[in-house]
C-alpha cells in the first residue's frame, strides 16, 4: 500500500497536512480498507478545541464503527460539509476530498511529531507481517 | 485470532485472492470480508445475482434405521414431516431449552444431512454423539464438502443450462440431487439474504470447475462474489439469526421469535418441558427489530435503556443498504418489545434513540 509524502501519520490512522496555516485531517487508505463502506461522520462543531490523541469524531461503516482522534491540539476551523451529503468519499478519495477537519494548531511544530510517510509503511507492513 | 497462516482453506481460496478480496478469519476459515465494497455487493443481490462462497459451514450425514427418530428428538422443528428432497430450518435445542445451533435438515434419497455453523461443527458432532443411539450412524463431511450460494432475483438466469430444468422449478426449501457444470451436487432453493437462490453443496475436488463455471455463466446477469460483509447485512435486514449473536446456548427459540419451528405437539425433544414452561410462564424477553433515528448505528453488545433504565442488549447491528437506516435486533424485556416502543442504545458516550419495528425490516425480496 503507497501513501502520500506530503502529509504526517498517527497511529491510529489519521493523516495531517499543513497547508496556509492549517492542519486538514483525514483518515488513511489504511483506514478505510480496514473500515470498509463509510455511511456516516459525526464530526465536531467549528471553534471546538481538540486535544492531541483524543477522539474528535466518529465514522461510521456499514459493518463496524471506529473513533477518530485528532492528530494534534487546536481549534476546528473548518469541517468538510461534503461529508454530510456524500460519506463515500472518505471511501473513495481518503487524501483529497473525503478529509474531515481543519484544525487552527495551537502550535504548528506539533506536526513534526507525527509519524513520516516512512514510519507509518513501516507501522502497516509490520502490522501485516 | 488466529494467524491467517494457520488458517482452513475452503476450495475458491485461489479465486478470492485472484478477486482481490480483503480475506479475514472467521471461525477458524480464511473467508473473504469483501470484493469491491459491502454496499456494492449487498446491492448486486438484492437487484440481479451474487456468488457466495460459504464452504466454512459443517456438513453431517445422518444414516440408518434410528435416523429419523434421533433427529426428531434433537430438534423442535418437524423432521417427519419432511418429504424427499424438502429442507427444514430447526433450532437443535439443550435440555434447558437454550439453542445449541440453529441448523438446516435436508432429507435426502439414502440419508439426511445436516447443515452447521461453521463455528459449531466440533461443539454440534459432539453433542450429536453423545446421545446417538446405535442404529444411527453420524459422520462429519464438512471437509468434503464445498457449499457455494446463488442469491438474488436472477439467479435461476445464472443456473439456467448448467443443471437440471427441474432444479429452476424447486419450491422454496426444496432440492434435488443432480448434475452442476456435470459434477455431482445437491441443488437446493434455500438462502440467507431474502432473494430468489439456490445452495449448491458438491465435492470440493471440482471446486473451481464449478466457481469458474458459474462466473461465466453469470455475466449476462451481472453475477458479482459477494463477501461475508454482504452477507451479514443482508440476512440482518430480513431479520434471520445469527448464531453467537442472536442466539446461543443461553436463549431459547421462543425468546429469539422462532416459535413457529417448536412444535410442541411431538411427544419427545430435547428441551421440550423447560420451552413448554417458558410458553406457559410467559417470556422474560423476547428479540425485537429496532431503527435508529439518524446514521449512528446499534451495535452488538449495545445496551438498550428506557428512560435511563437498562432493559436489554443489542444482539446484531448495522447500516441497511437497502433502506438508507440503522437496524439492529436486541433482547428486551418483554414489556418493552411492542411495534413502536421507544427506546436507547447505548455503550459509552453513545447515545442512539431508537424504536421498536417489525421484522423483516426490508420487506422487498423475491424469496418464495
Amino acid at each position: 500500500m503507497e501513501f502520500p509524502e506530503d502529509v504526517r501519520y498517527t497511529s491510529e490512522h489519521e493523516w495531517a497536512r499543513l497547508e496556509h496555516g492549517t492542519v486538514t485531517v483525514g483518515i488513511t487508505s489504511y483506514a478505510t480498507d480496514q473500515l470498509g463502506d463509510v455511511v456516516f461522520v459525526e464530526l465536531p462543531a467549528v471553534g471546538k478545541q481538540l486535544e492531541a490523541a483524543k477522539p474528535f469524531g466518529v465514522v461510521e461503516a456499514v459493518k463496524t464503527v471506529s473513533d477518530l482522534y485528532a492528530p494534534i491540539a487546536g481549534t476546528v476551523a473548518e469541517v468538510n460539509p461534503a461529508l454530510l451529503e456524500n460519506p463515500a468519499l472518505v471511501n473513495e478519495s481518503p487524501f483529497g476530498e473525503g478529509w474531515m477537519i481543519r484544525i487552527k494548531p495551537n502550535d504548528p511544530g506539533d506536526l513534526k511529531k507525527l509519524m513520516t510517510v516512512e514510519e507509518y509503511s513501516r507501522l502497516i507492513e509490520e502490522q501485516h507481517a | 485470532m488466529q494467524p491467517l497462516a494457520t488458517l482452513k482453506h475452503t476450495p475458491f481460496h485461489a479465486r478470492h485472492k485472484a478477486a482481490g478480496a480483503k480475506l479475514v478469519d472467521f471461525a477458524g476459515f480464511e473467508m473473504p470480508l469483501r470484493y469491491s465494497g459491502d454496499v456494492r455487493e449487498h446491492l448486486a443481490v438484492r437487484r440481479a445475482a451474487g456468488l457466495f462462497d460459504i464452504s466454512h459451514m459443517g456438513e453431517f450425514d445422518v444414516r440408518g434405521a434410528g435416523a429419523l427418530a434421533f433427529l426428531d428428538r434433537c430438534v423442535t422443528n418437524d423432521v417427519a414431516a419432511l418429504e424427499p428432497g424438502q429442507a427444514l430450518y430447526s433450532p437443535m435445542t439443550r435440555p434447558d431449552g437454550g439453542i445449541v445451533d440453529d441448523v438446516l435438515i435436508y432429507r435426502l434419497r439414502d440419508r439426511y444431512m445436516m447443515v452447521v455453523n461453521a463455528s459449531n461443527i466440533a461443539k454440534d458432532f459432539q453433542w450429536l454423539k453423545e446421545s446417538a443411539p446405535a442404529d444411527v450412524e453420524l459422520t462429519d463431511r464438512s471437509d468434503q464438502t464445498a457449499l457455494l450460494a446463488v442469491q438474488g432475483p436472477r439467479a435461476v438466469e445464472v443456473l439456467k443450462g448448467h443443471v437440471p430444468d427441474a432444479a429452476l422449478d424447486l419450491g422454496y426449501y426444496r432440492s434435488l440431487e443432480g448434475s452442476l457444470f456435470g459434477v455431482e451436487a445437491v441443488i437446493s432453493r434455500t438462502g440467507y439474504t431474502g432473494e430468489d437462490g439456490f445452495e449448491l453443496y458438491f465435492n470440493p475436488s471440482q471446486g473451481e470447475k464449478v466457481w469458474d463455471g458459474l462466473m461465466r455463466a453469470g455475466r449476462g446477469a451481472d453475477l458479482e462474489p459477494i463477501g461475508l460483509g454482504a452477507r451479514d447485512t443482508l440476512r440482518l435486514e430480513m431479520g434471520y439469526m445469527l448464531y453467537g449473536n442472536d442466539i446461543d446456548d443461553s436463549t431459547s427459540p421462543l425468546e429469539a421469535g422462532l416459535g413457529w419451528t417448536v412444535k410442541l405437539r411431538k411427544p419427545a425433544f430435547a428441551g421440550k418441558e423447560a420451552l413448554e414452561r417458558q410458553k406457559s410462564g410467559g417470556l422474560l424477553r423476547k428479540l425485537v427489530g429496532l431503527e435508529a433515528e439518524g446514521r449512528r448505528v446499534p451495535r452488538h453488545g449495545m445496551i438498550v435503556e428506557q428512560g435511563g433504565r437498562p432493559v436489554g442488549t443489542v444482539t446484531s447491528g448495522s447500516f441497511s443498504p437497502s433502506l438508507e437506516k440503522a437496524i439492529a435486533m436486541a433482547y428486551v424485556e418483554t414489556a418493552c418489545a411492542g411495534i413502536g416502543t421507544a427506546l436507547e442504545a447505548t455503550g459509552g458516550a453513545t447515545r442512539i434513540p431508537v424504536r421498536v419495528v417489525k421484522r423483516p425490516f426490508y420487506t422487498g425480496g423475491t424469496h418464495r
